[in-house]
């Protein structure tokens, strides 16, 4: 297995359990994902690692590359928002389910994936909701 | 504000019309509008007009004529069109002018919109795991609409199957062929719930409405299409809009409903007074959210109204008379503006084969886009 890079800075962290990284606004309270930088009026905070499906979909053709940069074989990927208790509502894509077994209120869990590789052969990691007990 | 009537109206047919570019579709649409109202582009006084991706429409004064006249350009999304009637309209209830022109084309590549992260100040990431469809958008509100209201797959293959019956008989619509039920259902599926056919497609076409107060409609003697109400609104706090890596935990209303709620205000009437309605179709879960979104029933309601018909041609109140977005194609800078066309031809009783019976008096459409923009407009004849 090669040198793994994150899609992005920020976005999630690993450890102890994988959760994504929002923003809390310092006025108001209210989260964003993901955590607005450059103003200083967010702060980053770490988001439960569960929650319920909010809705879903499939993607069925391969989206358009760019801005798309998932392997050209393309197999279809579900995605979905995910109602994070407390936090914010996030989109996300779907792993380890049956798109038949997709439902809105199903518990979720945060989990890091390996998306493709780049042009240097890295692999390529970036974060996925999957049905709790499943990784 | 003064009353301002629609003295004339034009369309170029909407679809794939390789000879013509976009600005040119436009043009062919100021024509046919002029000569419906009996004047010449030298009767213009100004104008306003609009394109998403065919270019400046100001421009349009190479093709009509060098008269000097201001033309404002209107950038802004599926509600240009709305806009640039808004804008003609406040020229003259104003006082300022006596005629002018709105108008809208557009010319669209083939296949769905293609938008990039930067262009809507989002990371690249979102782009590069494939969030970046609008398509998905449409597809996860209506799934969660679906689940909270019990609207079945059925009621969706039904209003497609009304778009493309009814733009057998609207000359300027795009698909003009019947599918049925079955196969609508079974097409193949581009994102969960949304088959092939539920969905319209990019594409090209030009309309253009002539706008005069009432003392210059009197003299053409077309003081009979009045404009009511002409609102557009962007979205409240709590709104789910396309391209959204978040939303809040605490959800909000939707800018149809303030730009709905606005136009019934400014025209004194309410949803139960409409005779007919254009109501913005991207795809087929989007008629059925905006008929309530637009008060004409509760949510849930749909499912009956759709098997029941009501709001097929005949019906309580008919929807998408032209076929709507579905089976006429979507040219962003014309498609409002489209919905108005189908709507003075309806009040003026000009449907053809697709004419709502019972002389219809009032007129709604109704158009809703990205980031979260919606335009309302109510015609009274």
């Amino acid at each position: 297995m090669g040198e793994v890079i994150d899609i992005a800075e920020g976005l999630f962290v690993a450890e102890p359990q994988p959760a994504l990284l929002g923003g809390r606004h310092k006025a108001t309270g209210r989260i964003v994902f993901p955590c607005p930088t450059g103003t200083g009026d967010y702060e980053p905070i770490r988001l439960p690692h569960r929650g319920t499906l909010w809705s879903w979909t499939v993607q069925r053709f391969r989206p358009k590359t760019p801005p798309y940069a998932g392997p050209e074989d393309f197999v279809p990927f579900a995605l979905g928002y995910v109602e994070l208790p407390g936090a914010v509502i996030v989109e996300t894509p779907l792993t380890a389910v049956a798109f038949e077994d997709l439902k809105i209120g199903m518990e979720m869990e945060t989990v890091l994936i390996l998306f493709n590789e780049d042009a240097e052969g890295r692999k390529i990691r970036t974060f996925a909701f999957a049905p709790v007990g499943k990784d | 504000m003064a009353d301002v009537f629609i003295v004339g109206i034009g369309i170029h047919p909407f679809g794939r019309t390789d000879a013509l570019s976009g600005l040119q579709q436009g043009a062919y649409a100021v024509g046919k509008a002029l000569r419906d109202a009996g004047l010449e582009w030298a009767d213009m006084q100004f104008g306003f007009g609009g394109s998403e991706s065919s270019g400046n429409a100001d421009t349009i004064v190479n093709e009509m004529g060098l008269t000097g006249i201001p033309i404002i350009n209107v950038r802004n999304g599926c509600a240009t069109g709305g806009s640039s009637l808004i804008g003609t309209w406040q020229g003259i209830a104003s006082g300022q002018y006596d005629l002018g022109v709105a108008f809208g084309f557009d010319k669209h590549p083939r296949g769905a919109f293609n938008a990039m992260p930067s262009e809507y100040s989002l990371p690249d990431w979102y782009g590069e795991v494939g969030m970046m469809v609008t398509t998905q958008f449409f597809a996860m509100k209506l799934q969660r609409y679906m689940a909270q209201y019990g609207i079945s797959h059925e009621a969706l293959g039904r209003v497609a199957q009304k778009a493309f019956d009814n733009a057998v008989h609207a000359p300027h619509a795009w698909r003009r062929s019947p599918v049925d039920l079955d196969t609508i259902l079974t097409s193949t599926m581009i994102s969960d719930p949304l088959t092939k056919y539920m969905f319209c497609s990019p594409a090209e076409g030009g309309v253009a409405l002539i706008l005069a107060s009432e003392k210059k409609a009197r003299e053409l003697g077309r003081a009979d299409i009045r404009i009511k109400a002409a609102v557009t609104r962007s979205r409240p706090a709590g709104s789910f809009e396309v391209f959204s890596p978040s939303l809040s935990i605490e959800r909000g209303g939707a800018p149809t409903l303030l730009a709905s709620a606005a136009a019934f205000d400014m025209a004194g009437i309410g949803p139960q007074d409409i005779d007919v309605a254009q109501l913005q179709d991207t795809e087929s879960g989007a008629e059925i959210m905006h008929m309530a979104e637009n008060g004409f029933c509760k949510d849930g309601e749909q499912e009956e109204w759709l098997a029941e018909g009501w709001s097929r041609i005949g019906g309580r109140l008919p929807v998408n008379t032209d076929g709507g977005c579905l089976a006429c194609g979507e040219p962003i800078g014309a498609s409002g503006l489209r919905q108005v066309y189908e709507n003075v031809l309806q009040l003026r009783g000009a449907g053809g084969g697709r004419q709502v019976p019972g002389n219809p008096r009032t007129a709604y459409t109704h158009v809703y886009g990205a980031p979260g923009i919606s335009g309302v407009t109510i015609l009274e004849r």
